[in-house]
């Protein structure tokens, strides 16, 4: 250690202080009120001194640690309850369009949105789905594998033709909503979900998208009876007509005999979709078995009306500088 | 003096000409006069003194035309004739404009004068289908959202989430009859009130049967009312000491119940009525089998 004052540029006197101590009492530090680590110009000894500093600072969190153990020991029952640890859930930023579950306005809207249709059980779904021009084989397969998944649902070929002429055909023969699957690189990466006679049009970007033989232990595949349905975390009001976007793509009765659910769930604003079965074990345990296809979207634009990207009246678009400015704020 | 064959001779063949491009088997000119992009003697603006071409600029036609007189000037060179939008009506244009002109140069112009409305037309064409637009992406944006993915993906924890709702529609009964698993979870939650109830109710039976006068109908079996007074007697006796304690009496007693209870066959399916009116005595024999254990414990 004596070699290397000596050999140190700059620092000085700093440095030839700090010496003695290091060999005196190598686990006691103090160090003068202004110094810090990053003032050593020397890299080795910077480094060794970082470490221990580190060191230091790992053992009096232990220490610490230790001593409430055992507070919280000595008080037995009268200890104070544990601090629950802060999570982006827990610290999330109030949204002020929260549903509030008993509120007039939105209960009023929704039985008098274009959903109350389907609520109210006049329709019943029918799902055209198809892709972007010229799709390739991954995206061919998962457009059929969520047929699968959503009871009648039909898979067409969109040979080239316009969104703004289709639309009006399919409203004629009777369908409820129309799912596009944009295709890039061979894989799909967006989907348009627009509900038909005048509905909004949702658009997705579609990510980790896993085909059935890629699933680990999945089951065999689906079968034709109708899946329930699992919302979950659609809390504030655009969640809310997201949530009931997704429901309405299924039939209202669910059959039970299938035991097959599909789960929509949000999460910090990226929406969860998978497929089960299960079965209940007994009546606190319930086994399930992942089969059918498994994706995350996450809503880019909510647009009023049918799909008309130039003259269509948008009520929510993302916007990156606006979730960017604070890690725990979310829309859905 | 303006000697065609001599520019030719040294531009066409010796020399350098810079708007000529050189491939395998043709030769190009890029010369934006040039009227057939090849590059010939007859096709040579530079090398001709009398030419004419046809050009395009922002869907509107012009024809281009030059003459020995003005080779000395320039700027003044290239006279500039805009052509009808009309087909047949520029064809015509171009006709009299290049009357008594070699038929070289009309020929080809024409030619390319068609060309050009052609693409001309089919830029209309494309303009009124589906454009594609292209959106760039930011690789950062793109790593930074999949990882906020994961992170919500780790955050979510689906499995439980999908197995707590499905427990939870179970408990609230949205299945209906197709489980038998209702029964059970009915009982436990007997249980809970029952032990809660067990104290109240042993409070409230040493006054209740002290004083009242109970009519009891026909039509209800005595013999359960004959067992229930055994069984309350047993109880007072167990009452005093501990909830244990009084369960193990109580299973002892049971012991004497059971035998009872499967003697008088008309108390089986009575269980239901038993049930609501005095719970407590129904609910032990379901803490019987748990009793043992404890039991066991002790020694």
């Amino acid at each position: 250690y004596t070699k290397l004052s000596t050999c140190t540029v700059g620092g000085g006197i700093m440095i030839e202080k700090t010496e003695p101590e290091h060999v005196d009492a190598p686990a006691e530090f103090s160090f003068p009120p202004t110094f810090s680590v990053s003032e050593i110009k020397n890299k080795q000894r910077r480094h060794l001194m970082f470490m221990k500093l580190k060191q230091e600072k790992r053992k009096q969190k232990v220490a610490m640690k230790k001593k409430k153990k055992k507070e919280r020991d000595a008080l037995g029952d009268k200890a104070p309850p544990k601090e629950v640890p802060k999570t982006i859930e827990n610290q999330r930023v109030y949204d002020e369009t929260t549903v509030n579950p008993e509120d007039e306005e939105v209960a009023f809207d929704e039985g008098t949105d274009e959903f109350s249709a389907y609520f109210n059980r006049l329709t019943n779904p029918k799902v055209l789905i198809t892709t972007s021009d010229r799709p390739r084989g991954r995206t061919v397969r998962f457009c059929n594998q969520l047929a699968t998944v959503i009871p009648d649902a039909h898979v067409y070929y969109r040979r080239g033709l316009a969104l703004k002429k289709v639309i009006p055909q399919c409203i004629a023969r009777g369908f409820t909503y129309l799912m596009v699957i944009n295709e890039d690189r061979k894989v799909p990466n967006g989907m348009v979900l627009c509900h038909l006679p005048d509905g909004p049009t949702a658009h997705f970007k579609v990510s980790s998208v896993r085909l059935r033989k890629e699933m680990k232990r999945r089951g065999k595949d689906p079968t034709e009876h109708s899946p329930e349905v699992i919302l979950n975390n659609f809390t504030t009001r655009l969640g809310h007509s997201m949530g009931r976007l997704f429901a309405a793509l299924f039939p209202h009765d669910p059959q039970f005999v299938g035991r097959q659910v599909a789960t929509f769930h949000n999460q910090r604003d990226f929406i969860f979709f998978r497929f089960h079965r299960y079965i209940f074990k007994n009546e606190k345990r319930v086994g399930i078995q992942e089969l059918g296809p498994r994706f995350t979207l996450k809503l880019r634009s909510l647009q009023k009306g049918t799909f008309d990207s130039k003259f269509g009246e948008y009520e929510w678009v993302l916007k990156r500088h606006e979730n960017d400015v604070c890690r725990r704020r979310f829309n859905l | 003096m303006q000697h065609d064959d001599v520019i030719w001779d040294v531009i066409g063949n010796r020399a350098f000409c810079s708007f000529k491009v050189k491939t395998k088997v043709q030769n190009f000119c890029r010369n934006e006069y040039n009227i057939t992009g090849l590059c010939n003697r007859s096709s040579c603006p530079l090398a001709n003194s009398q030419y004419a071409t046809i050009r395009e600029e922002k869907g509107q036609c012009f024809l281009y035309m030059k003459v020995i007189e003005r080779a000395a000037f320039p700027a003044r060179m290239w006279e500039k004739v805009k052509l009808s939008k009309n087909y047949e009506k520029a064809l015509e244009q171009i006709d009299q404009n290049l009357i008594y002109w070699p038929r070289f140069i009309r020929h080809k112009c024409k030619q390319r004068f068609t060309k050009i409305t052609q693409y001309l037309i089919r830029i209309r064409k494309l303009t009124l289908k589906r454009q594609r637009k292209l959106v760039p992406l930011s690789r950062k944006v793109e790593a930074r959202e999949k990882r906020k993915e994961e992170k919500a993906l780790i955050a979510a924890q689906l499995d439980n989430a999908i197995e707590k709702e499905l427990l939870e529609r179970l408990k609230q009964g949205t299945y209906g009859d197709i489980y038998n698993f209702p029964i059970h979870a009915f009982d436990k939650a007997l249980e809970h009130q029952d032990e809660e109830s067990e104290t109240d109710s042993e409070e409230e039976e040493d006054d209740e049967d002290v004083g009242k006068k109970e009519f009891v109908a026909e039509d209800e079996i005595e013999e359960s009312d004959l067992s229930d007074f055994e069984d309350m007697d047993n109880l007072k006796a167990g009452s005093d000491e501990h909830e244990e304690s009084s369960e193990e009496d109580e299973s002892e007693e049971e012991m004497e119940e059971e035998p009872e209870a499967s003697g008088s066959k008309g108390k089986m399916p009575l269980k239901g009525a038993v049930f609501r009116k005095k719970r407590a005595y129904v609910e032990i024999e379901y803490e019987q089998e748990m009793e043992p254990v404890p039991k066991s414990k002790a020694t």
